[in-house]
């Protein structure tokens, strides 16, 4: 592949999107004050029309084997594919959940839509990257704009601190990323994920600390970015100062990223290493289901609960990364879970701004009592969201902590399987407790009267119809994720302990 | 005639639709569009069903299995550990098991419909209670169409969801909203336990088909592919399931509050179908089960525990609902008993015949509460044979059946039951024949006796009405007494046409229909030793006369005597009747442990362990090891401080384990 410009026809999702970025920072000078609301729709075209070609992609048969680009340090697969069709449901999502909230709370609208478009390219050039410095790049552009997307409501002073938490945080642990690409490349002389592991298998670096603390080091980079336990305590801050449209996507969009690169790092570059890293990612995932899903009962505002069961959803997924030794399963279970997590979670906060008011009001558990009574399609679409959050059939949720769990048990992780199912035995309380006080609580005094931005309807029902498609008709999307898993480990992988 | 059966998928389907045009439609289209599609879908269901067990006896071998559709295909050639390839199809089932149970629920299920009609006319609520029961009952006969366990569990989650909703019907009440939520806690717990079963069922045998498990069962333990271990294990934990379904000992503790649903409900699905759902899933998996004597013998003692346990509950109370949900735990315990000695068909005759005759009690208490302004308590009635005399009768038939005698439905059941526990038995000394069946038997007698106890109480006894409602007392509409009148039918009728033949001790005709189903379990295990250690006509007698004793007791306590505190049960049974009363202290117990401790659990997990506990710990490893931050003991030194001291901690353990593992 030496043409340079075909090369770039197999990046079109991600030069659309970069393009939709740039243009709607232009539209923004260009348009007159009162049609910016065009921008939350010109966002939109953007993604649909990446999402367009990543369906041209996948229709060229590019999905089934991989394309190495620019001297490989991009790698263009089904893997990516996959991973960059979540992040274009989750940057829709976001976008039709944006567009009535932006106009309400007063925010800069150029920036905060071109920003959400730099985060998807992020997570986009994340999900091909097949190198660590160009990991590490694009792994900042999703970090930077995810951290001022944060603090954009400048007015009020939780978003400032949000912001500034997570940057600080988010410096720090990038930090530690950073650091253990430099370990990895002075103990292998590469940062190319597959010659990382052609490295370490035909030099013999199993037990070499360098190599090990490096990779240690990177896997907490990313277990930041993921919101595993203990690296979680920003979560629940941020996600409850950040503004609400931001909060949904990027508990989304940024932990499928997260996954995505630390999967692909795992599995292509540390595979032979996995004796290593996977009881480490068992302990890991024990810790941040149990947490998460505990400390969520304890909860009264609907955002900070939502946060507390993100940390529980992490756990869930690094239990299907720590199950490597089912190979393609649990990559796929991964895969599975990052689209489906996406629908239902997005789909959950669309419906806590539905009910919530300016500036952040109605934001307490207690403002959903009564809720079916007056608003039943509401109610009822919630119920679904928290129905599939807890897992229950036959919703989305469902089916992919089924699979997650039938990774597990293929690896023989029985002790971590019992525990997710604990887990989310746990979770059924609090996420049903939600639809208890919406069916079973005497409304309050004053009712509220919903938001009703067609929009943010709009992204409610596409949330609602996916997670009951994903659960009632897996197949098809449980095909692509599978063929995705498997453009990552067809070359086999490799399960060799420290010798 | 086979048509019926290609189209058997319609059976839960067509109430599913109802459900679906009740609960959107209903409200605006009034009451008669609602009862019309309430009860019609149910009566085509029965007519489908009807027909599918008429298709059923041309097909030869007596099964048919269809898949619609692949639902979750998880073929992953080479992967993994076991290289199977997974498949749940959304498909159905149907053999002779199946067929009784879809005529059950649609059968008893539509006539519940009907008396709802009467029953619920008046409450504002009445769409969104056609919606639910419609619904329900498109899950129950999901649950029992379901050729596989995941799709099962998918109706078994449905059925909760319904009974969880249906209980808590009248929001508004405090009690019903509580009510509800237990029902769904504890029953979480025992779907803890049915879904790593069915896990590992699916790890054992790479295949969540009911005729495949079935079939591979025996051959895969005789070749050491799977171990009786993992058998009994995966077993146990289904078992765990069905205790929380059926509301066994230990999870009984919701199904006596579930009597806060209105009692059409209580009839439906806490009686007659949905709790049963525990043993059909035992019956559905029979070949499983023969390989595991241990579990067998675990299901055969819970039940029969259950049984006696809740019987001595029941001659305590004086909510007459609460008296007939204590009956059914320990009714539900007898069909358990049967199940884990392999009595199968004892053990659906007995669900069958309990649909008929406690469907009837309930419908009819639910006649009296509606005569009485909702009145339910033993001892605000007394004399009402006189005022509700069509109430009286079939409640009257509906006692003599449970009680056991012949030749109504239940006796016939019953003793299926105890003579199939004395012949069968289980190899284990706590559960062999002579125990279970003299658990079984003293059960019986303390059926006999608190449902005399109830019946006079209700229908004789000293006139003890509120002089308010005694102006009013009125015998129920037509729509009701009908549904009674048929259910004391089958009451009376429902038994010995199926079992009359065990008299001689011969095959029955339940069992020349049902046995097959299990024939294919059992092909190649060693023929079940079969010895009635007494003829079958001498248990019947024997239990007929314990039956008569039972009554004749309660008889002599209750009939004519005026009702007074300490009734006569209470003066003989002394400090018992207050430990019986008090549900042997284990709710009480478990309040203390479970709810109280779980509180605060969770409190602390929440409180102290997230907020100050992780990171006053990871400070502290952290400030040893960095030797950083020596005065951040503290945790409220600056949060973000201590969360990056969090991550800190966190990556120097991570990197710690890494490097010197």
């Amino acid at each position: 592949m030496s043409n340079s410009a075909a090369q770039l026809a197999y990046l079109a999702p991600e030069l659309v999107v970069a393009v939709g970025a740039v243009a709607v920072l232009a539209l923004d000078i260009l348009l007159p004050e009162r049609s910016r609301r065009l921008l939350a729709r010109a966002t939109a075209a953007a993604l649909l029309a990446s999402l367009a070609a990543v369906w041209w992609l996948y229709a060229g048969e590019v999905a089934g084997r991989p394309e190495r680009l620019f001297t490989g340090t991009l790698v263009r697969d089904g893997y990516s594919l996959f991973l960059d069709a979540v992040f274009l449901l989750a940057g829709i999502l976001g976008a039709l959940v944006s567009a009535r909230y932006v106009d309400r709370e007063g925010l800069q609208s150029g920036e905060y839509y071109a920003l959400m478009l730099f985060a998807v390219l992020g997570m986009m050039l994340m999900a091909v990257s097949a190198e660590l410095v160009t990991l590490f790049i694009s792994y900042e552009i999703l970090s930077l704009s995810v951290y001022v997307l944060s603090g954009i409501a400048r007015g009020r002073a939780e978003s400032a601190e949000a912001a500034m938490k997570y940057f600080l945080l988010g410096a720090f642990s990038s930090g530690f990323l950073i650091y253990g690409i430099a370990l990895i490349y002075g103990a292998t002389g590469t940062t190319a994920l597959e010659a990382i592991g052609a490295a370490v298998m035909s030099r013999g670096l199993f037990g070499n600390s360098l190599l090990l603390i490096g990779m240690a080091l990177v896997t907490v980079g990313f277990a930041f970015k993921v919101a595993a336990v203990p690296f979680h305590g920003w979560v629940p801050d941020v996600y409850q100062g950040a503004p609400l449209p931001v909060t949904a996507f990027m508990s989304a969009g940024v932990k499928a990223a997260a996954f995505g690169a630390l999967a692909r790092v795992l599995f292509t570059a540390f595979g032979s290493l996995s004796a290593v890293w996977q009881p480490a990612l068992w302990l890991l995932a024990l810790l941040t289901m149990v947490l998460g899903n505990t400390a969520a009962i304890a909860q009264t505002n609907i955002k900070r609960m939502l946060a507390y069961s993100s940390i529980a959803h992490a756990g869930y997924m690094l239990a299907g990364v720590a199950a490597y030794t089912a190979g393609d399963v649990a990559l796929g279970s991964v895969l599975y879970y990052a689209l489906v997590y996406t629908a239902m979670n997005i789909g959950a906060f669309a419906v806590v701004l539905v009910v919530g008011r300016e500036g952040e009001g109605n934001q307490e558990l207690s403002d959903y009592r009564g809720l079916a009574v007056r608003h039943p399609w509401v109610a009822a679409g919630m119920a679904l969201f928290m129905v599939s959050l807890s897992g229950l059939p036959p919703t989305a949720g469902f089916l992919g902590k089924f699979y997650i769990l039938n990774a597990a048990l293929r690896a023989n992780l029985i002790g971590l399987a019992v525990a997710l199912v604990l887990a989310s035995l746990i979770s059924w309380y609090y996420y049903l407790r939600v639809v208890w006080l919406m069916y079973f609580i005497k409304p309050g005094e004053a009712p509220p009267t919903l938001s009703g931005a067609p929009s943010l309807r709009l992204a409610v029902g596409m949330a609602a119809v996916l997670v009951l498609i994903l659960g009632l008709w897996p197949s098809a999307a449980l095909n692509l994720a599978q063929v995705a898993a498997l453009t990552v480990t067809a070359g086999g992988l490799p399960v060799i302990g420290r010798p | 005639m086979q048509w019926f059966l290609e189209i058997a998928w319609w059976i839960p389907l067509v109430p599913l639709l109802g459900a679906i045009a009740n609960g959107l439609a209903g409200k605006r289209l009034g009451k008669t569009f609602v009862s019309t599609v309430g009860v019609g879908t149910v009566a085509a269901a029965f007519g489908l069903a009807l027909g599918a067990l008429a298709a059923l006896l041309a097909v030869p071998g007596r099964q048919f299995q269809r898949d619609l559709f692949a639902w979750i295909p998880l073929g992953s050639p080479g992967a993994g550990g076991f290289g199977a390839t997974f498949e749940a199809p959304v498909g159905y089932l149907v053999d002779p098991l199946a067929a009784v149970m879809i005529l059950v629920v649609t059968g008893v299920g539509l006539l519940i419909h009907v008396y709802s009609v009467g029953y619920m006319g008046h409450d504002e609520g009445y769409s969104r209670y056609f919606a639910y029961l419609n619904l329900f009952t498109a899950s129950m006969l999901l649950l029992v169409l379901a050729n596989n366990f995941l799709l099962m569990f998918v109706g078994w989650e449905g059925v909760g969801l319904c009974s969880y909703l249906l209980i808590g019907f009248w929001y508004q009440k405090e009690s019903a909203a509580a009510a509800g939520k237990k029902a769904f806690i504890v029953n979480r717990v025992g779907d803890f336990g049915f879904v790593i079963g069915m896990l590992l069922l699916f790890l054992a045998f790479g295949t969540l088909r009911f005729t495949e498990v079935n079939g591979l069962a025996r051959p895969l333990v005789e070749q050491g592919m799977v171990t009786a271990g993992m058998i009994t294990a995966i077993t146990l934990l289904l078992f765990v399931g069905a205790t929380g379904k059926s509301a066994q000992l230990p999870l009984w503790v919701w199904l006596p509050d579930a009597m806060e649903g209105p009692t059409p409900v209580s009839a439906l699905i806490h009686a007659a179908t949905m709790v049963t759902a525990g043993v059909y899933m035992i019956a559905r998996t029979g070949a499983l089960w023969a390989l595991a004597p241990l579990s067998g013998a675990v299901v055969a003692i819970t039940g029969a525990l259950t049984a006696l346990f809740a019987a001595t509950i029941a001659l305590t109370q004086y909510d007459l609902k609460r008296v007939l949900a204590y009956s059914t735990i320990s009714q539900l315990g007898l069909m358990l008993l049967a199940a884990g000695v392999g009595a199968y068909t004892a053990a659906i005759f007995h669900l069958m015949t309990h649909a008929f005759f406690k469907g009837l009690l309930f419908l009819a208490a639910g006649s009296i509460m509606h005569a009485l302004g909702n009145r339910i308590d033993l001892r605000e009635m007394g004399q009402l044979r006189r005022r509700l005399p069509q109430t009286f009768l079939t409640f009257g038939v509906g006692w003599l059946a449970i009680a056991g005698v012949p030749p109504l439905a239940g006796f016939w059941s019953k003793d299926e039951i105890l003579a199939e526990a004395l012949a069968l038995g289980t190899p284990y000394w706590w559960a062999s024949g002579p125990v279970l069946w003299g658990i079984g038997t003293l059960a019986s007698f303390l059926t006999a006796f608190y449902m005399s106890r109830a019946f006079y109480l209700a229908f004789f006894s000293d006139q003890r009405l509120d002089r308010h409602v005694e102006a009013h007392v009125h015998e129920s509409p037509r729509s009701m007494t009908r549904p009674l009148w048929i259910l004391a039918g089958l009451s009376i009728l429902g038994g010995a046409p199926f079992g009359w033949q065990a008299l001689g001790g011969g095959q029955t005709t339940l069992g020349a229909f049902l046995d097959p189903v299990w024939a294919v379990a059992a092909h190649g295990a060693p023929e079940a030793a079969h010895h009635a250690p007494v003829p079958n006509w001498v248990l019947m007698l024997f239990a007929t006369g314990v039956a008569v004793v039972g009554i004749l007791i309660a008889r002599a306590g209750y009939r004519t005597r005026p009702f007074e505190t300490p009734e006569p049960a209470q003066r003989t049974l002394g400090p018992f009747w207050a430990f019986f009363e008090d549900k042997w202290h284990i709710e009480a117990i478990y309040h203390a442990v479970f709810v109280r401790g779980g509180t605060a659990l969770a409190r602390f997990l929440a409180g102290p362990v997230d907020q100050g506990g992780v990171d006053r710990a990871v400070n502290g490893v952290a400030g040893a090891v960095g030797k950083v931050g020596t005065g951040l003991s503290r945790a409220q030194t600056g949060l973000v401080r201590s969360y990056a001291m969090s991550i800190l901690a966190g990556a120097i353990l991570v990197v710690a384990y890494f490097a010197f593992r």
